[in-house]
């Protein structure tokens, strides 16, 4: 944590981040769109029931498209603020002179990272204000609420982590993004596809009485999968619906956060390890 | 001080560096010279601690480059010889973020900046973009940087290409302050002249061995028992030709694009060369001047690299 509060990579990074005008832009558009989506809900679902009040149910699906929107924001633009963070200084000459400072890799890697996601972070955390208003309607309980924030921030510490350990081991940005987006669709898309493929394998042939055949395999991909995910902490059932068709009683929530929090582990240490040359000789 | 023991880099079959042995004692001023791909800035690169050598050990301060990377970052500055700048940056947040790279409390770099940007003459531009500055003013920068952390070795790779005359003087009085200041300087350039100038040593690199390393004088030398001399003489060029195509020791006698002026290569002692001249002045040569031909740093490393640049 020192290393993240004496870090001048990051400060260096939120000052050239923040400097321009396109960082409160960024923030200000998607306000604006946010804004417009929510009162735009509000005022369809109004007008479509004929009443003038908003109900909780309406409330909870108000909560549930929100959430959705900010997993797909998340998703989507983690690997474009973190697929570049090495390779574009690499590109742009200035990382030779960064690697004979005295700054640990650690602190390079850590610092990058986090000024990478801080904007992502601005943007859900300038958004919390449009967010809470369904809790003026009911339907949601703020433990919902702080557990979808929680797996947001994991998933985007996760994603991040790819983003940059990418950017580390390959030297062009682009083949950085590809790699990162790749790995981003993999594990929202793919994973959700092979869960669906490996139920049907598993439950082919199985009669209808009694409980279906268990299925780890297709358990573990409906657990890596963030949208299954972030369906089971804002739709009710999915979670028994999922055991049920895989018999395997382990939390969907625990996997995801062991799992995500593998990859993060995983990732910044190999980041750190590769981003400077071992200078010891070979054995 | 510096001590390069066996260094080897291979790329493949490809040598870039083949058991380089040097060794620098403090304060020294020493020149690279070598064509492009000769393997300067290889070696620039692992005394810099960013690229592994494949066998061979350097010692900076006594303290090894491949077991210690980490000090050794303390002790170096780098410039490399093509750098980027962080474009968004005020040339005195520049120096700021790498002061603080190097652990440098902020009270103390806020006294630094301003010392270093006077050093590079860049004071007046101490709030200006980076981006905005000249090439030859980010060089500066660049140097300025590369100082802020006080290290005893500084390690440039080429600081002056690119800049234009006027900036290659400025870039070259300030690397000579630095000299005064007691630095170890590792220096590369294609500028041959200024090196000769500013070095206390040179080293010749071709193919990534070392093939010449001393004083400029003492790399003369090593030319020495062959020197190239101009006769220039009055009357008939065939009388002057004739005598010296008689000499033992003058070989490949031509006349050269001046009028009435011949050179050949002379070998043999500098005693011998006088007799030459008395033989000539006896035989009734007008002989109006003989001189030898300077040698520079230009030719030494053309006659040593066999011109292949």
């Amino acid at each position: 944590m020192k290393a993240a509060f004496q870090n001048p990579v990051l400060f260096k990074e939120l000052k050239l981040r923040f400097r321009s005008g396109k960082s409160f832009n960024g923030v200000l558009f998607y306000l604006i769109a946010i804004c417009i989506f929510v009162f735009g809900f509000i005022f369809t679902t109004m007008s479509m029931t004929g009443v003038s009040y908003f109900r909780p149910d309406e409330s909870l699906m108000l909560f549930v498209l929100l959430a959705f929107i900010q997993l797909g924001l998340v998703l989507f633009i983690t690997p474009g603020l973190t697929a570049g963070t090495i390779s574009a200084e690499r590109e742009k000459q200035t990382l030779g002179i960064l690697l004979t400072t005295s700054q640990s890799s650690f602190q390079i890697i850590i610092g990058k990272l986090l000024s990478s996601i801080a904007f992502l972070l601005l943007l859900i955390i300038a958004g919390l204000p449009i967010y809470s208003l369904v809790f003026l309607f009911g339907g949601i309980s703020p433990m919902q609420f702080m557990k979808v924030l929680l797996f947001l921030f994991v998933t985007m510490l996760a994603i991040g982590s790819v983003g940059v350990l990418f950017s580390t081991i390959i030297r062009k940005t682009i083949v950085s993004m590809i790699a990162t987006y790749g790995t981003m669709l993999f594990l929202s898309i793919i994973t959700g596809f092979l869960f669906l493929v490996i139920i049907q394998v598993t439950t082919m042939g199985h009669t209808s009485v009694g409980a279906p055949p268990t299925s780890y395999m297709g358990h573990f991909f409906a657990t890596i999968n963030p949208a299954v995910l972030f369906a089971t902490i804002v739709v009710p059932g999915v979670t028994e619906g999922i055991t049920g068709m895989t018999q395997v009683k382990f939390p969907i929530w625990g996997g995801y956060l062991l799992f995500y929090l593998a990859i993060t582990i995983i990732s910044l240490f190999l980041s750190v390890k590769k981003l400077r040359v071992n200078m010891k000789r070979s054995k | 001080m510096i001590e390069i023991k066996g260094l080897t880099k291979k790329y493949g079959r490809f040598y870039a560096l083949n058991n380089l042995d040097l060794t620098l004692q403090e304060g020294t001023v020493f020149g690279f010279v070598g064509a492009n791909g000769a393997g300067k800035s290889t070696t620039f690169l692992i005394l810099a601690t960013l690229l592994q050598p494949t066998t061979g050990d350097v010692f900076i301060n006594g303290i090894n480059v491949r077991e210690n990377p980490k000090e050794v970052r303390k002790m170096i500055g780098y410039m490399p010889d093509f750098f980027g700048v962080y474009d968004q940056l005020k040339t005195d947040e520049y120096l700021d973020f790498y002061g603080a790279s190097y652990g440098i409390p902020e009270v103390e770099r806020q006294k630094l900046i301003p010392q270093l940007l006077e050093l590079v003459n860049l004071s007046d531009k101490r709030y200006t973009y980076v981006d905005l500055l000249s090439r030859g003013m980010k060089q500066r920068l660049c140097l300025a940087r590369s100082l802020i952390h006080d290290p005893s070795v500084l390690i440039l790779d080429e600081p002056a290409s690119g800049l234009d005359p006027r900036a290659r003087v400025e870039m070259r009085e300030i690397l000579k302050t630095l000299k005064k200041m007691g630095k170890t300087i590792l220096i590369s350039s294609h500028i041959l002249p200024e090196l000769a100038e500013m070095c206390d040593e040179i080293g010749i690199i071709d193919s990534g061995r070392l093939v010449a390393h001393g004083s400029v004088a003492e790399i003369q030398a090593q030319l020495k028992g062959e020197k190239a001399i101009y006769v220039r003489f009055a009357g008939s060029a065939e009388q002057a030709l004739s005598f010296f195509e008689t000499e033992p020791h003058a070989h490949s006698i031509a006349l050269t694009d001046q009028p009435n002026e011949l050179s050949f290569i002379y070998k043999g002692t500098e005693e011998e060369q006088i007799d030459l001249l008395k033989r000539a002045i006896s035989q009734n040569i007008p002989i109006l001047s003989f001189r030898e031909h300077v040698t520079n740093l230009e030719d030494v490393f053309m006659e040593i690299t066999k011109g292949d640049v």
